[in-house]
């Protein structure tokens, strides 16, 4: 075992001789402004970057629209540089439908939240999956609605608490938590579904490659990536502690894993588009 | 532009035609009497022009992806009936402040939902171009400005239509096919990722934050809701309100309907004028801008100013506004629809109608 190294003394009776600089800007390329607005400890930023790197790390930068929904997230849409249509909450992947008929050589890429996604758009991302849309859908899914400020979503884990189930999420009352990547994996149009967290590093790059995979299933069906995230302030829960109540609770109900994955199972041609004039 | 000869069509078909000759490529709609058969003509048009057609699981998701197709600047257009139009208001109101183009066919279950389409449904302070087509006719000539102004002014349009509109066979000549436009410098295709300048298209605003000064330099709502409100106004004051209008000159009465009823209302008019009787027929063409200008002046010659629509009086309010209180307007219509329930109203009869205009000309308007 190596000797444990101590820090040299640094001497803070006089100024320094140079200004402090940047050694290193970490922020990956397709993100412009490297501050967020989101709470520290909130897992959305580290779900989004696996998105972007995902779309750089493909060459898919200058084919790509992403369709957001409504969440903490949304404040992303302002500071990417990537093409984005906010949507409205629930509704991201119609209008991602939209984008992809009318323009089939792009990839197109939706994220939403669980309150977006499951609670509110629950009857959109179904459809879009059975009729095997080729768009790739990325839930973040921290069971609150965060922005809102902490209150129950479809996903919420039983015994849960949450600003509107303050005695814990009860079956009785506030009914099951949907497990939305379980739901979308039976269906016949999905050919990648998987859920991921971002609560360790490894999860983090076992979440990125879940990503990579999907986005490379969009030619041939509908793919969807859940991201289990953290979200202290909605919890309640410390910001150190969070990643831990997520392994805890989250992912003990909704299990990290890809459900399913038949990419290259549908080879038929894309659904028609919108063709160039004269052809 | 030459048109194809003249052909016996019914009028969704017609509205279809003419949707995909002014150069829509996606259509989303999810069926709903007397919106029907729009969609039914569209699935059949539309893939044989090279463009697309979506059968949507609900209205909500119909109007979602022509918002997607609009945002690559695909000509889009989608359509309802009254409960349905409800049902998309959410999305109007925001590709409204989102500046996307879009057609929406409002084939309306009688004339209840005039408040619908000129107040707008949805939440918000936004305005969208209203025309209200009397005919088949019309209502081809209606659809290709109404994509023209989507574009020009980047807002959803209405056309408000109705089940006779839907239904009824006319001889009817469709415009020759418009050449595709380029998409806009604003359209989505991707291509702008990586470059510093990616696009975005969101109602609250697509300036981006584009260096470190943090949220300052990131959405400005009140910035962005007061451009969108300066927009609306110089379209409300740039495009020109349209009126039709029917011996005014001396009329002592003057008779304002809109839309199918409208027919109606100009046939009892022309009776009565034909009998001796000094009264005057005048419809709003554009709904939304209403023609505030040309109802006052016209109105500034006679005694009175009568509303007929089937409803419990809606427009009349717009009528109101027009004349100021100078003239006093009186309501003549009357909510009425047949047992289906698809405003195919009992009492749209031309006698029963010149009657109303008769009584009240008898009754208040000669000494």
């Amino acid at each position: 075992m190596t000797e444990r190294r101590a820090l040299p003394v640094v001497p803070t009776d006089s100024p320094p001789a140079c200004a402090a600089r940047l050694v290193h800007d970490f922020t990956p390329g397709l993100i412009e402004v490297g501050a967020h607005q989101l709470c520290p400890g909130c897992g959305e930023p580290i779900a989004m970057r696996t998105v972007v790197e995902a779309v750089a790390e493909l060459g898919l930068t200058r084919s790509s629209v992403a369709v957001f929904g409504i969440g903490c997230y949304t404040a992303f849409s302002n500071n990417l540089d990537l093409e984005v249509v906010q949507a409205l909450h629930g509704r991201a992947p119609s209008v991602a439908t939209g984008v992809k008929r009318a323009r089939p050589e792009l990839t197109v890429v939706t994220v939403q939240g669980d309150g977006d996604m499951v609670s509110e758009g629950l009857q959109e991302v179904l459809h879009a999956a059975a009729r095997g849309e080729r768009i790739t859908c990325v839930m973040l899914n921290n069971g609150v609605l965060g922005e809102t400020g902490g209150h129950m979503t479809a996903t919420t884990v039983l015994g849960q608490r949450t600003k509107n189930t303050l005695d814990g999420r009860d079956a009785a009352r506030h009914g099951h938590p949907i497990r939305l990547a379980t739901l979308l994996a039976g269906m016949e149009g999905a050919v990648y579904v998987a859920r991921g967290s971002v609560d360790s590093g490894a999860n983090v790059r076992r979440t990125k490659r879940m990503v990579l995979r999907a986005l490379t299933a969009q030619q041939y069906g509908f793919s969807f990536v859940e991201v289990l995230t953290m979200c202290p302030t909605g919890w309640f829960v410390e910001t150190t502690r969070a990643p831990g109540y997520l392994a805890d609770h989250h992912a003990k109900v909704h299990r990290v894993g890809v459900l399913k994955d038949e990419v290259e199972r549908v080879p038929e041609g894309t659904p028609a588009g919108v063709p160039e004039e004269g052809e | 532009m030459t048109g194809r000869p003249a052909r016996l069509t019914a009028g969704s078909d017609a509205l279809a035609g003419s949707m995909v000759a002014a150069g829509c490529r996606f259509f989303a709609g999810y069926p709903m009497t007397p919106f029907t058969e729009v969609l039914e003509a569209m699935a059949r048009l539309l893939p044989e022009a090279g463009g697309v057609c979506m059968n949507a699981e609900s209205e909500i998701e119909a109007i979602g992806m022509c918002w997607g197709a609009a945002a690559t600047g695909t000509r889009a257009a989608t359509g309802s009936t009254g409960q349905g139009l409800a049902l998309m208001q959410e999305s109007l109101a925001e590709m409204t402040l989102a500046r996307l183009p879009l057609v929406v066919l409002h084939m309306a279950r009688g004339q209840g939902d005039y408040f619908q389409a000129t107040r707008g449904g949805g939440h918000g302070d936004y305005r969208l171009p209203v025309l209200a087509p009397v005919d088949v006719t019309e209502a081809v000539e209606h659809v290709a400005l109404a994509f023209e102004w989507a574009e020009r002014w980047r807002t959803p349009v209405l056309v408000q239509g109705d089940y006779y509109l839907a239904h009824t066979h006319r001889s009817v000549a469709l415009p020759a096919p418009a050449p595709l436009p380029l998409p806009p410098p604003w359209a989505l295709d991707g291509s702008s990722g990586g470059t510093g300048a990616a696009k975005l298209l969101s109602p609250l605003g697509s300036v981006k934050q584009r260096d470190a000064r943090g949220a300052e330099a990131g959405y400005d709502l009140a910035v962005h809701y007061r451009a969108c409100a300066a927009r609306t106004g110089e379209m409300l004051r740039t495009i020109e309100s349209r009126v039709e209008a029917e011996s005014v000159e001396d009329a002592e009465l003057l008779v304002i309907a809109y839309g199918t009823p409208a027919a109606y209302v100009r046939a009892a008019v022309r009776d009565l004028r034909a009998g001796g009787m000094r009264v005057g027929y005048v419809r709003p063409v554009t709904l939304v801008p209403f023609p505030y200008d040309h109802i006052a002046r016209l109105a500034r010659g006679s005694r009175r100013v009568a509303v007929y629509e089937n409803n419990t009086g809606q427009a009349v309010d717009d009528v109101r506004l027009a004349v100021d209180g100078r003239v006093p307007v009186e309501f003549i219509g009357e909510l009425s629809t047949d047992p289906s329930g698809f405003g195919v109203a009992p009492d749209l009869d031309v006698h029963l109608i010149g009657r109303r205009i008769a009584d009240l000309y008898d009754r208040k308007v000669t000494p």
